[in-house]
């Protein structure tokens, strides 16, 4: 069966090393279960004298005590191994890309830092990553109790408010496209805050930094110039940043390269026409209890508002 | 007679001289039982008997009648956790399912996992050990009735209260264990959480009351003869257990003061915005967490070891050895709190020592399966459903034991966390760890408990259903939890792949529930029409098979003196015991804490209506203060007042001395 959220499926360094220690314990696990119950039955099945002797045998006793020593044995390797991967996906590099993410009921704000402040930008419910490379992400809550996840890379990290950013390095080995999911129950919509990881080859990759740096692209048709009329007109940018223009609201996501994003709503529906149409005037009927209000538009006013944020590449 | 005398003479109490007597007479039935206890049985059953009159069921002290209500009501909370259950399954059952809205499944599963925890898994393994305990341990009476009493309204208030607040849409929606922030009043506005709060009061002070009760019974009022080293397995793990509660329930009732205090009065335990630490929520609560999924296994351990000594016709190998095992589990247990906290990112050397703690308490459960099996080996198995149980317990619980290993390793532990793999693991151990050995020892001790037997072919089937549906219900979920399905989502994408398995799991659901719904009419069913049953027919060799079935309400005519583990099955044909406690007044024979000899007596109070009130008055203020703080400044003094009069003291110095003089002419008319 294949997942597009599974640790069963490892595709960096960290679940690699995770999933072979799972397949070290699953072993392990699966023969202690199968004795036990190979000597159960065998006990259950055994022919036995008529009258039941109270007293203890040696044999027995020898075999319990035994039972007791391969235990200890087997719980001591497996700690060992335990132990040793625990070290082996904490081994920080030297230099890593360094992502910050922010956990909000129910979506996920990311910035990519940059020594040069005019390098940084902002994008949201999506991580974009190069392959082999390490990628440190900084992680933090603006309110409660969250959990970042993504199985194909790494095991899972709070993110837990009032504390210094929790710092969780991972690398993705092969080109993907990985699903990752809140973990820790934050309120209402916890099952509907997922995002995507994508890896890209380096070049790509940077190739998607540079434009991610750009502002927004001007509107280029008299329907996208209406559609950033009605935009800016209506409560959009008192929550929403678009780069480049006046919009530089801060509760929601930022959508200046929404268009080239996977999903909306922090992985709930894909990024597609009809469900941005429905997002924009009933979003508290398909995410029931999100931050984002249903909007009232005026008659003719959506259409140019979808032309214009999917003109945002 | 003589040599009952100088055996017990020298121990005799200050306070009230005990006139012990080692007597072994004819008898037909029972081996304690003497010439002329028909006499005495009319005398201790007027003695011993209930409260009557209207208001009778406000005035119960008896341990059987509050033992029985206990099980009732725990099982009452059960059944509507189960259904909770239900509706979890049917909405998981396909991907973006519609069903329950996210509203209605927060609370849902909330409600579930508060109701099994609080309301059901302690509060029945202390129910059925007020009952079954001083029994077991051949004692008139449970330490402290009134306090039984208090304890059994608490409970039930407790869960009136959150079941009250359900049907009002007010349920709990943070999850059991109430993680602030989410529980702060910034997120969760409204009285949800704090019903939550005041629930944990109610229960937790019921739980703490009821371990002290049982381990004062335990300590203090054994048969004599019942040394350390002869208390069966199932009493000890009781001792074990509540000893644990004692030390684990005040971390959950503090933290949950705290955010009530938060929520009520605006201080900031848990409020990072001012200071506070949601991590310190965590430890505290986990502190009590972990432990409490002990307090529900342990007994469940005894219960166990009970099963099989009666069903293989054999003591359980290595009695030692098992005990040590339980105090072992019972001391560990308080040392793994933090691997529900791997991924909070504390660091690595504190984890690693909670990792080698988790696999460390292994062993000891390691060593009690071997024993039970070396148990079957040499012993001779008797296919009744309570030991069908038991071996359903075996593997399934071995199966949970194992992936709580996995667990305990941190880097396995920060991939399934927080997902389906835990439910997973968490049911094993406590569906199949506790909740098989409770069902087959309430089989076991059912007839006991109402005289009457359940039946078999009815007990087979509902096992078999549960076997089969506990495992298609929980074993995908390990699946679905590496797949990437995390807990406590009302809903998930067909993308992900989940749906199968969670339709499987929903199927096996039901079966589940058809096996739990099986055994439970078997129960009432047989309650009213089961074959009458003798003393001791499954031919048990504790105490409680001693008297009758039903045992009458001062449990035993002659105190007896045991001289083994297996009392009934080591003794002579006319065992010995102690006489000389008051017929006239409600006497229980204390004894010494370790060697259980005779140490003087102790008078037990009447039926009365104190406990009842002092519940109620507890009742208001905590409900009280869900709304305001002044719940507590008017509430206090009354519930002060109401515990005054129930500590009033009824019996005069003078009663005393009357019951001292006709004790001894008792031996007399005896001698």
């Amino acid at each position: 069966m294949r997942g597009i959220q599974s640790a069963l499926e490892p595709a960096g360094a960290q679940a690699e090393q995770i999933a072979r220690l799972w397949d070290v314990f699953l072993i392990t696990a699966t023969v202690v279960w199968l004795l036990v119950m190979l000597f159960t039955i065998a006990a259950l099945l055994r022919r036995r004298p008529e009258i039941v002797p109270n007293a203890t045998s040696p044999r027995v006793r020898n075999a319990v005590v035994a039972a007791t020593g391969l235990t200890v044995l087997t719980l001591f390797a497996l700690l060992t191994a335990s132990i040793f991967t625990t070290r082996g996906i904490a081994s920080v590099p030297d230099r890593a890309i360094q992502i910050a993410v922010t956990g909000k009921q129910w979506w996920w704000h990311v910035e990519y830092d940059d020594r040069d402040k005019s390098k940084r930008f902002t994008t949201a419910n999506e991580l974009t990553i190069p392959v082999g490379v390490p990628v440190t992400v900084h992680l933090r809550s603006a309110d409660v109790i969250h959990s970042f996840w993504v199985p194909s890379l790494h095991g899972k990290r709070d993110m837990i408010p009032g504390k210094p950013p929790s710092t969780f390095t991972f690398q993705a080995d092969k080109p993907g496209v990985y699903r990752g999911q809140c973990a820790e129950f934050c309120g209402y919509q916890h099952a509907n805050m997922a995002f995507w990881v994508t890896a890209l080859p380096w070049p790509e990759y940077a190739r998607w930094v540079e434009a991610s740096r750009q502002p927004s692209r001007i509107p280029s048709t008299h329907t996208q110039r209406k559609g950033q009329e009605v935009f800016m007109n209506s409560p959009c940018p008192l929550c929403h940043t678009i780069q480049g223009t006046p919009a530089n609201g801060k509760t929601g996501p930022d959508l200046t390269h929404f268009a080239s994003r996977r999903s909306i709503a922090a992985g709930t529906f894909p990024n597609r026409r009809g469900f941005l149409a429905g997002w924009i005037l009933d979003a508290q009927h398909m995410k029931p209890g999100s931050q984002m209000p249903s909007i009232t538009l005026d008659q003719g006013d959506l259409e140019p508002l979808i032309a214009y944020l999917e003109s945002l590449k | 007679m003589s040599e009952g005398v100088s055996e017990h003479g020298a121990h005799v109490g200050e306070a009230k001289p005990l006139e012990d007597h080692l007597i072994k007479e004819e008898t037909t039935h029972s081996p304690y039982a003497l010439p002329g206890d028909a006499e005495l049985h009319e005398e201790l059953d007027k003695t011993w008997s209930p409260a009557k009159g209207p208001f009778r069921w406000f005035m119960q002290i008896d341990h059987h009648i509050l033992g029985k209500r206990f099980i009732v009501t725990a099982f009452v909370w059960f059944g509507l956790g189960g259904i909770l259950a239900a509706l979890m399954r049917l909405q998981l059952s396909r991907p973006d399912n519609t069903f329950l809205s996210a509203d209605q499944y927060n609370q849902i599963f909330t409600m579930h996992g508060v109701t099994m925890m609080f309301l059901f898994a302690v509060p029945i393994m202390e129910a059925v050990a007020v009952y079954m305990i001083p029994l077991l341990c051949g004692s008139r009476a449970l330490a402290f009735p009134r306090l039984t009493a208090y304890s059994y309204y608490m409970f039930l208030f407790g869960g009136i209260l959150l079941y009250v607040a359900f049907f009002l849409n007010t349920g709990p929606d943070t999850g059991w264990f109430t993680y602030p922030p989410l529980a702060n009043p910034e997120f969760a506005p409204g009285k949800r959480v704090d019903i939550w709060a005041q629930l944990v009061n109610f229960t937790e002070i019921s739980a703490i009351a009821v371990a002290i009760e049982l381990i004062v019974t335990i300590l203090k009022q054994r048969a004599p003869g019942m040394s350390v080293n002869r208390i069966p397995l199932y009493v000890w793990s009781m001792l074990i257990t509540s000893f644990m509660i004692v030390f684990a329930m005040p971390a959950v009732m503090t933290s949950s003061l705290y955010l009530a205090s938060d929520r009520l009065v605006g201080t900031h335990f848990f409020n990072p915005a001012e200071g506070g630490d949601p991590l310190l929520w965590q430890h505290l609560f986990w502190f009590f967490g972990h432990p409490e999924v002990y307090i529900i296994f342990i007994p469940a351990l005894g219960m166990v070891s009970q099963i099989v000594t009666a069903f293989c016709r054999r003591p359980v190998f290595g009695y030692t050895a098992m005990v040590l095992s339980q105090v072992a589990t019972g001391f560990i247990g308080f040392g793994l709190w933090v691997h529900h906290m791997f991924a909070t990112g504390i660091p690595q050397l504190g984890s690693s020592y909670f990792t080698a703690a988790s696999m460390l308490i292994a062993i000891p459960s390691g060593i009690q399966i071997f024993c039970w099996i070396a148990t079957i080996w040499m012993g001779k198995p008797i296919y009744k459903p309570p030991f069908l149980f038991v071996l359903g317990f075996i593997a399934i619980f071995v199966l949970g034991g194992l992936t709580g290993v996995m667990l305990a390793s941190i880097p396995l532990d920060l991939q399934v966390h927080d997902t389906m793999f835990v439910v997973a693991h968490l049911h094993y151990v406590l569906i199949g760890g506790a909740v098989f050995p409770l069902f087959g020892v309430l089989y076991y001790w059912f007839p006991k408990i109402t005289g009457r037997m359940q039946n078999d072919t009815a007990g087979y089937v509902s096992f078999a259903l549960m076997f089969i549906g506990f495992n298609l219900t929980f074993f995908p979920m390990h699946k679905l939890g590496l797949i990437g399905m995390t807990r406590r989502i009302y809903t998930y994408h067909p993308e992900t792949g989940w749906g199968p398995l969670n339709s499987l799991a929903s199927i096996g659901a039901a079966v589940l529930g058809l096996g739990v719904i099986v055994y439970i009419l078997n129960g009432l069913i047989s309650w009213k029409k089961g074959a009458i049953a003798g003393a001791n027919p499954f031919d048990g060799p504790t105490l409680e098979w001693a008297t009758s079935s039903p045992p009458p309400h001062y449990n035993f005519i002659h105190m007896p003196v045991v001289s083994g583990h297996e009392p009934l099955w080591h003794a002579p044909e006319h065992a010995p015991v102690v006489t000389g406690l008051s017929t006239k007044d409600k006497e229980v024979l204390i004894t010494r804490t370790f060697d259980a000899e005779p140490d003087h007596r102790y008078t037990y109070p009447k039926p009365t209506p104190w406990p009842f009130l002092a519940a109620v008055s507890t009742g208001i203020m905590f409900v009280g203060t869900i709304f305001t703080p002044w719940a507590f400044a008017i509430g206090l003094p009354i519930a002060a007042v109401v515990v005054i009069c129930w500590f009033w003291p009824t019996t005069p110095e003078k009663e005393g001395e009357a019951t001292e003089e006709k004790s001894v002419s008792e031996r007399e008319a005896v001698a």
